[in-house]
């Protein structure tokens, strides 16, 4: 029933509302909740609560938001949220890089209990002992997994982690007095994008290496690029392509012997769980995004936690506060001799930690180790099944296995038919699946990065694989159909071309307005 | 035409009979075709202007079109005359894009009649394509086309037109030449449902590589400058005007040298700490030995492999997924010399570890 005996894809229509921007829907005076009058002798013993502000602190103009009733605005975000093909309703295995597992529910339920949500961060530390002792734990577990010595939870997310852990180099050097001449950070290509935007708010110069012909980053390469101008090396490892560097020692060992230091992108790590860690590379810093490989959700830009592990040496570096233990008491340790400082309030965001630690505690170290092999192993089904499909190829470490991911590639499919991996995506979305291209440069042509993590089953895993190779064959009896798609999706085709115009793009309403020459 | 019959071109004439009487047939028909077929769905919204006969109303008339054709003086066998008067009324006319088919020789055709006076976009079917003029195949050029008269391409390039002697190549030797500039459109990629924006554009670029290279000069060296729309915007930073088709020399910052050949380069650079600022030229990603000839194996030995600056935008560089860049100085020994990693500019503050080889 609802599924296609033969393709094996499902009939399936998202539903299209054609909804408008809150700001749209708002009718001056119109309420949501309508608060009560303060009484007379309440007034007389507090005040109006307005006027003891600071003059400076009140606004002048009321704030433009939108005025909408309840009813509405309920409607108004159901109707949203139908629009919106979340990890919990599609085999969401398209987001290669991005780690889409199952987060399980019953860490939601603790997530919510007001032992949670209502902790505060300036509360006495004497009356949050669980609260830290949960961070502290999940420190310790960290620490086992990547071999570091310490870790924050201070960073907000994977970007924030390389920010800080470039903001460590440049502070490690500034202390030996070498901060003016190493002004160079090394990554390469398949690493993430970030690793080259965080060094490069540092102030660093940076140097990406390139891949040889296995898809890797040469060792020949990296001797080029170090020199005693050399702060420090980011990199990813699995890259994006599912390839692990093997010389990933060697790479740690050149760096070191130049001077820097090595900082090692784990945001996703989720292939190597309890295989191989960070300090067997030698690697001194690393991250892990609690919201990749340890189940909590992705926010769709947070609130997340990228968790900055460091070896010994560098503990005093690190962002402050960090949690710490003295006899049965667990308190916040603010005093680092070359903290860093702060790259976000606080120490971190409780909820994702919870669930980062639940996970773990409900997997134990033997089911870490497990939940990687099954990733390994699901995505190699999947390479094996995705590179018969015609069209399709996944190029680099020919009959070689990958680890938890496989950059692809359509180069042959868009020769052949004119249909591009764009056009794929679109199409994708026609069964209610999500399909994503790839970090640009689109270094491997006309590319899809899968990622089938170990929350699928195989039948799941079949499902998507049918789609893909559904869509292929479309494309070579008729490509017009894949080009125009999608058909059962919210909207047809996106314009993105204002997202180069800074006289069109607006991230917020009043930009829009403004802009766009409206009233 | 004459790929398959292994003449390595058909420039002339007498080339072109010989083509004929070993059974060439021409390619560039069915590559039309293919090309346009992406193009039928906009059969009503836009209005197909063509040369008669073969050289595009046939082609185009079986894909649906009904083509207003220009009028011609050529016969059953065309030549390089008429592809450059149709390309001249084509640009009175004031197409919006002019498709053409062929390989390095009809791109300096259709450069010597329009320059950069319009938008082109180079149909592949030559033997010979140096060019960066040409889309990758005849289905993507029709995709471009279909894109850029939708609106929906809007970003123009310049892209090099280079030719290489035919006759030198028939007897082994590849002495390419840069001819100049033809503007042709460019599709932006955009990332889908990402996190990111799409990459900065080709302007952009090469304004960030000048940032960079003129910040990183210093007056102990002279510079020794070659072609390229990349290393011209490195002048233009310095306000200097250099040529762009030959070899410059700058030094604290100012011209001392326009248009040098191999020996005047030698004669000026005796005696003085050198660099060399170049640009990969063309699709295929030359360092040396395509369009830039003047830069022998002498003159690079004399400036030393330490002392090359190579500066190239990243959409370029990532045009050649992957595959090295390379050289053709000429000379083994200098090849392999050149033979290795090297650090290229892409950016303000950006350089990326690439291999070159021959």
């Amino acid at each position: 029933m609802g599924v296609d005996e033969t393709t094996r894809v499902r009939n399936f229509h998202q539903a299209k509302w054609d909804e408008p921007i809150i700001f749209e829907l708002s009718t001056e005076g119109e309420r949501g909740v309508i608060v009560p009058e303060v009484e007379e002798d309440i007034e007389r013993t507090v005040g109006d609560g307005v006027s003891e502000l600071p003059p400076g602190m009140s606004r002048r103009q009321a704030p433009a938001l939108p005025e909408v009733a309840q009813m509405r605005v309920l409607k108004h975000f159901l109707r949203l949220s139908q629009h919106c093909l979340g990890a919990d309703l599609n085999v969401d295995m398209g987001q290669g890089t991005c780690t889409m597992k199952y987060s399980p529910k019953i860490n939601e339920v603790l997530a919510r209990s007001p032992k949670v949500a209502e902790v505060h961060p300036l509360q006495d530390a004497d009356t949050a002992q669980g609260a830290l002792e949960i961070m502290y734990k999940l420190d310790t577990f960290l620490q086992e997994i990547s071999g570091m010595s310490k870790f924050s939870f201070q960073p907000g997310g994977g970007s924030a982690a390389i920010l800080a852990m470039a903001s460590i180099i440049r502070a490690y050097h500034e202390r030996r007095g070498e901060a003016d001449k190493r002004d160079e950070i090394i990554t390469t290509i398949f690493s993430h994008p970030s690793d080259a935007a965080a060094a490069a708010v540092k102030g660093y110069k940076v140097i990406t290496l390139y891949q040889n012909e296995d898809g890797l980053p040469d060792v020949e390469a990296l001797k080029k690029a170090v020199s005693d101008r050399t702060a420090g090396l980011l990199i990813t490892n699995p890259e994006d392509t599912g390839i692990f560097n093997p010389d990933i020692v060697e790479f740690v060992k050149i760096v070191h012997e130049a001077g820097g230091l090595c900082g090692y992108d784990q945001a996703n790590a989720n292939g190597i769980l309890g295989i191989t860690r960070a300090s067997e590379a030698g690697f001194d810093l690393c991250f892990f995004n609690l919201h990749k490989t340890f189940s909590s959700p992705h926010g769709c830009g947070g609130p997340a936690t990228g968790a900055l592990g460091v070896r010994d040496e560098l503990i005093s570096y690190l962002p402050i506060p960090i949690v710490e233990r003295s006899g049965d008491r667990y308190f916040l340790n603010h005093d680092l001799s070359n903290t860093i400082g702060k790259v976000r309030a606080f120490y971190g965001v409780f909820p994702a930690v919870l669930r980062a630690y639940c996970w773990i505690r409900s997997l134990g170290a033997e089911g870490l180790k497990e939940a990687a092999c099954v990733a390994v192993l699901n995505n190699n089904y999947a390479l094996e099944k995705i590179k018969k499909i015609k069209g399709a190829s996944a190029p680099y470490a020919e009959g070689k296995r990958r680890i938890e991911q496989v950059r692809y590639s359509w180069e042959t499919l868009t020769k052949e038919t004119g249909v591009t991996t764009e056009d794929v995506a679109y199409r994708m979305a026609d069964f209610g699946f999500h399909l994503w291209s790839s970090h640009h440069p689109f270094i491997v042509p006309e590319p899809f990065t899968i990622e089938p993590t170990e929350s699928y089953s195989k039948a799941e895993i079949d499902e998507y694989i049918a789609g893909i190779e559904k869509i292929a064959a479309e494309a070579y009896a008729e490509p017009e159909k894949v080009k125009n798609a999608p058909y059962n999706s919210v909207v047809h085709k996106i314009d993105n071309s204002t997202l180069d115009d800074p006289e069109k793009w607006a991230i917020t309403w009043r930009a829009y307005l403004k802009k766009h020459e409206c009233k | 035409m004459g790929g398959r019959v292994g003449l390595k071109g058909t420039d002339g004439p007498e080339i072109l009979e010989k083509a004929v009487a070993l059974g060439a047939e021409p390619q560039s028909q069915n590559r039309t075709i293919e090309c346009l077929s992406r193009l039928k769905t906009l059969k009503d919204s836009i209005e197909l202007i063509t040369c008669p006969g073969s050289m595009g109303e046939e082609a185009s008339v079986r894909c649906g079109f009904s083509p207003k054709a220009i009028s011609t003086t050529a016969g059953p066998i065309t030549t390089a005359s008429d592809t450059r008067s149709a390309a001249r009324q084509m640009s009175d006319l004031g197409v919006d894009l002019l498709l053409f088919v062929g390989g390095d020789g009809t791109a300096r055709d259709i450069y010597n009649a329009v320059g950069d006076s319009m938008v082109v976009l180079g149909i592949p079917a030559g033997v010979k394509i140096h060019s960066a003029v040409y889309a990758c195949n005849p289905l993507r050029a029709g995709e471009l086309a279909w894109l850029y008269l939708q609106g929906k391409a809007k970003n123009v390039l310049e892209a090099e037109v280079m030719d290489i002697d035919e006759e030198d190549y028939r007897r082994g030797r590849i002495q390419a030449r840069l001819h100049g500039y033809l503007r042709i459109p460019y599709e932006r990629r955009y990332l889908q449902r990402a996190k990111t924006g799409s990459p900065a554009s080709e302007q952009y670029s090469q304004e960030a590589i000048a940032h960079e290279v003129a910040e990183c000069m210093s007056g102990e060296f002279h510079y020794v400058v070659g072609p390229g729309s990349t290393t011209r915007a490195i002048m233009e930073k310095l306000n200097l005007t250099g040529t762009l088709l030959g070899i410059d020399l700058v030094h604290k910052k100012r011209l001392v040298g326009k248009d040098l050949n191999e020996a005047k380069l030698l004669e000026r650079l005796e005696g003085k700490r050198t660099k060399l600022i170049i640009t990969p030229i063309g699709g295929q990603g030359y360092l040396f030995g395509r369009g830039n000839q003047q830069l022998s194996p002498k003159v690079i030995r004399h400036i030393g492999k330490d002392n090359i600056i190579i500066a190239g935008t990243k959409q370029k560089i990532n045009s050649l997924y992957g595959r090295p860049l390379l050289v053709d100085t000429g000379d083994k020994a200098t090849d392999r010399l050149l033979d290795g990693y090297f650090r290229i500019i892409t950016g303000y503050r950006e350089a990326i570890i690439y291999r070159v080889t021959y």
